[in-house]
């Protein structure tokens, strides 16, 4: 994983090689070259971009749909049903209080799980596909 | 109660802050001559870890400090939404924004939305929202600082609390305008590691206190609070009638949706090389943030067991002083070295807190101003000036006007005012900008009228409401035209602003851009073509 990182990281800061490189449209520099729009539509169509984006959403949005579901629940708990909330557990704990720390507890799982996700499941896809989309760009003069 | 000694050292704690801020400033910003990849974004060379302390002192503001534990030692558990509320709203920016603002954006949130959009209408609405965002959260922040120092100086500060949200106002833009992100960042790291051990401590202290027996803690601010079981419980702040029901819904729902919003966030995750590190800085921020909440409530509710919620009113109507008050008894009393000294540190940590914050979103307006707005309206062909030195120069108008609006609004509680602030990023900012990076067929008039259709409705909201006129405790409690019955307005514009864009985008005359769409797709996900 670090070694990932480290050409990450190098790659970003040199972004601004590219510079030099050869333009094959007769654009001149700051014009929108057709030939990049044509590529961006073309990886955006890629089996290999789809996968990576079906991986992003697979877990993002039921995730961002269940935790909001769980906080409002918490919200409107709070004000539809106090009595509830109000009935003690453990000692001076109660409902309400459990609730509440449970929604640190999940907001913290949910963080781990997220990270170990999109480290394991998308960044190594992602990474390639940006090196490729950016050799094409390069190719097509857009830098 | 507050004796010379307190002030003498906390103003000689707050004076080595502001000496080594001023130190860090000078330091970082030699030999560099304002590029604006500098000025905005620091270099975008700072590590996760860095960054992860940076955002979170960027968003450990003297109003969860002060404000939020003040709610829970007046009001018990109503006061703990802000804490629950502040912490999950991480989760949106972590799912759904970070990485890919990271990868669409150069210096501000406008960046993301006008990548795929006809860039003036939509910079110039993105701008304005972004600045009104901020200037609300700035006159929170000053609102913290007058009400540290009336407590500071006791009853007699009135031009002292005057004069001190000037001196913050100074301050904040020297430190914006010569060290620029870079500078910004470091004093937001060194405000966060300090923030931080002075939670730990005073919460480690009031654990000490009950022998770390939570629930005698618990039963022992029941009782001093003056209401018994139901402190533990909902409703003492928000359970009467359905109007406070609705706010505190309206509250919760801003709370969780706004933070995706704020413009000084979003600006954070461009000063890190890639989205990966932006992720990155986000999981740091969350374990930081969850574990300063945490913190909150425990000195919430120690404030309410120690010093009784009778005694916290007495001191600020509004509650922003109970943690000063909780530090003083902890250290031993008004009278013994331990209270004084942990009196001062508290203070200093808490004047710490404010300008580290206000620095933070001054920069983040000041790039709003001159990167969006600036950018888009200066005629063609007329003289241009740098980027950089326009937002030297917004820094220094917006550092003016938040002095007045904090001025104006000394006797609001902060925590609320965020709240405030909240709402309107909730409403203004976040359609906009999940529409853009999630909708295939958004377009142009979507996006304006999405921002215009949340900024105007939350505005026109807070100045009809009863925090602006006709309440006892309102900003002009001798008029009354409010018509809206809700204080915080996020229930009614958040939904709005999501209406706004999906109608704009309906009703628009010209089809979405789909090679645009493509583009912005392609490397939200990907991270190709990034800066």
């Amino acid at each position: 994983m670090e070694q990932l990182d480290e050409q990450e990281r190098a790659g970003a800061r040199g972004h601004g090689v590219a510079e030099g490189v050869p333009r094959q449209w007769p654009g001149g520099p700051g014009a929108r070259v057709p030939g990049a729009a044509e590529i961006y539509l073309e990886v955006q169509r890629s089996p290999a971009f789809q996968e990576v984006r079906r991986r992003y959403r697979r877990f993002a949005f039921p995730a961002t749909f269940a935790f909001l579901l769980w906080y409002l629940a918490y919200v409107v708990a709070a004000t539809a049903a106090p009595g509830l909330m109000a009935r003690p557990v453990a000692g001076a704990v109660n409902v309400a209080m459990i609730a509440g720390l449970g929604q640190f507890l999940t907001t913290f799982l949910l963080t781990w799980a997220y990270a170990r996700h999109a480290r394991l499941r998308r960044d190594r896809a992602a990474l390639e596909l940006r090196w490729d989309t950016q050799e094409m760009t390069r190719g097509a003069g857009q830098w | 109660m507050v004796t010379g000694d307190h002030q003498t050292l906390a103003l000689l704690l707050f004076s080595a802050f502001v000496a080594v801020t001023l130190g860090i400033t000078t330091w970082v910003s030699r030999n560099r001559h304002g590029s604006e990849e500098e000025f905005y974004a620091g270099g975008r060379l700072f590590s996760p870890m860095e960054n992860g302390f940076a955002i979170a002192g960027d968003y450990m503001s003297a109003a969860s400090f002060l404000g939020i534990s003040g709610l829970i030692a007046l009001y018990g558990y109503d006061g703990m939404l802000y804490s629950v509320g502040f912490l999950v709203a991480w989760l949106v920016v972590l799912l759904l924004v970070a990485e890919l603002v990271r990868n669409c954006g150069r210096f501000t949130l406008a960046d993301v939305v006008a990548a795929r959009m006809a860039e003036r209408p939509v910079r110039i609405a993105v701008g304005s929202s972004s600045v009104a965002v901020s200037v609300l959260y700035l006159v929170a922040q000053m609102v913290g600082a007058g009400s540290l120092v009336a407590l500071l100086l006791g009853g007699t500060g009135e031009a002292a609390r005057t004069w001190t949200v000037i001196g913050v106002g100074a301050l904040m833009v020297i430190y914006v305008s010569l060290g620029g992100m870079r500078a910004t960042t470091w004093i937001q790291i060194v405000k966060a590691v300090l923030l931080m051990a002075g939670t730990v401590a005073l919460t480690v202290l009031v654990l000490i206190r009950f022998h770390g027996d939570v629930n005698s803690l618990l039963t022992t601010a029941a009782e001093r609070s003056g209401h018994g079981g139901a402190f533990l419980g909902p409703g003492l702040k928000y359970g009467g009638d359905w109007t406070s029901r609705f706010d505190f819904i309206s509250l919760g729902l801003a709370l969780v949706l706004g933070t995706a919003g704020l413009p000084h966030i979003l600006s954070r995750f461009y000063t890190v090389p890639t989205a990966k590190a932006a992720r990155r800085s986000v999981v740091w921020s969350i374990g930081l943030i969850g574990g300063f909440y945490l913190m909150t409530i425990v000195l919430g509710f120690g404030a309410a067991a120690v010093i009784g919620s009778a005694e916290v009113r007495a001191s600020n109507a509004s509650g922003n002083t109970a943690i000063p008050l909780l530090a003083l008894d902890l250290g031993g009393g008004a009278d013994s070295t331990g209270g004084t000294v942990l009196f001062a540190v508290v203070a200093a940590v808490a004047f710490a807190t404010i300008l580290a914050v206000v620095a933070g979103i001054t920069l983040a307006s000041s790039a709003s101003v001159a990167h969006d707005l600036y950018a888009s309206i200066r005629r063609r062909g007329g003289r241009r000036h740098s980027e950089v030195a326009v937002a030297r120069i917004a820094a220094a108008v917006i550092g003016a006007a938040a002095i007045g609006l904090g001025l104006l609004a000394r006797d609001l509680n902060v925590a609320f005012l965020v709240g405030l602030a909240f709402a309107v990023a909730a409403s203004a900012n976040l359609p906009v900008l999940l529409y853009s990076l999630f909708w295939r067929r958004f377009t142009t008039r979507g996006a304006v009228w999405s921002v215009y259709g949340g900024l105007v409705p939350a505005v026109l909201l807070v100045l009809f409401s009863p925090v602006v006129s006709g309440a006892p405790d309102a900003l002009f409690p001798g008029a009354d035209f409010h018509l809206f019955p809700l204080q915080n307005p996020g229930l009614v514009s958040i939904p709005l602003g999501f209406l706004a864009g999906w109608i704009g985008t309906v009703t628009s005359p010209e089809p979405p851009d789909e090679a645009r769409h493509a583009e912005t797709e392609v490397r939200a996900l990907t991270g190709a073509g990034a800066v």
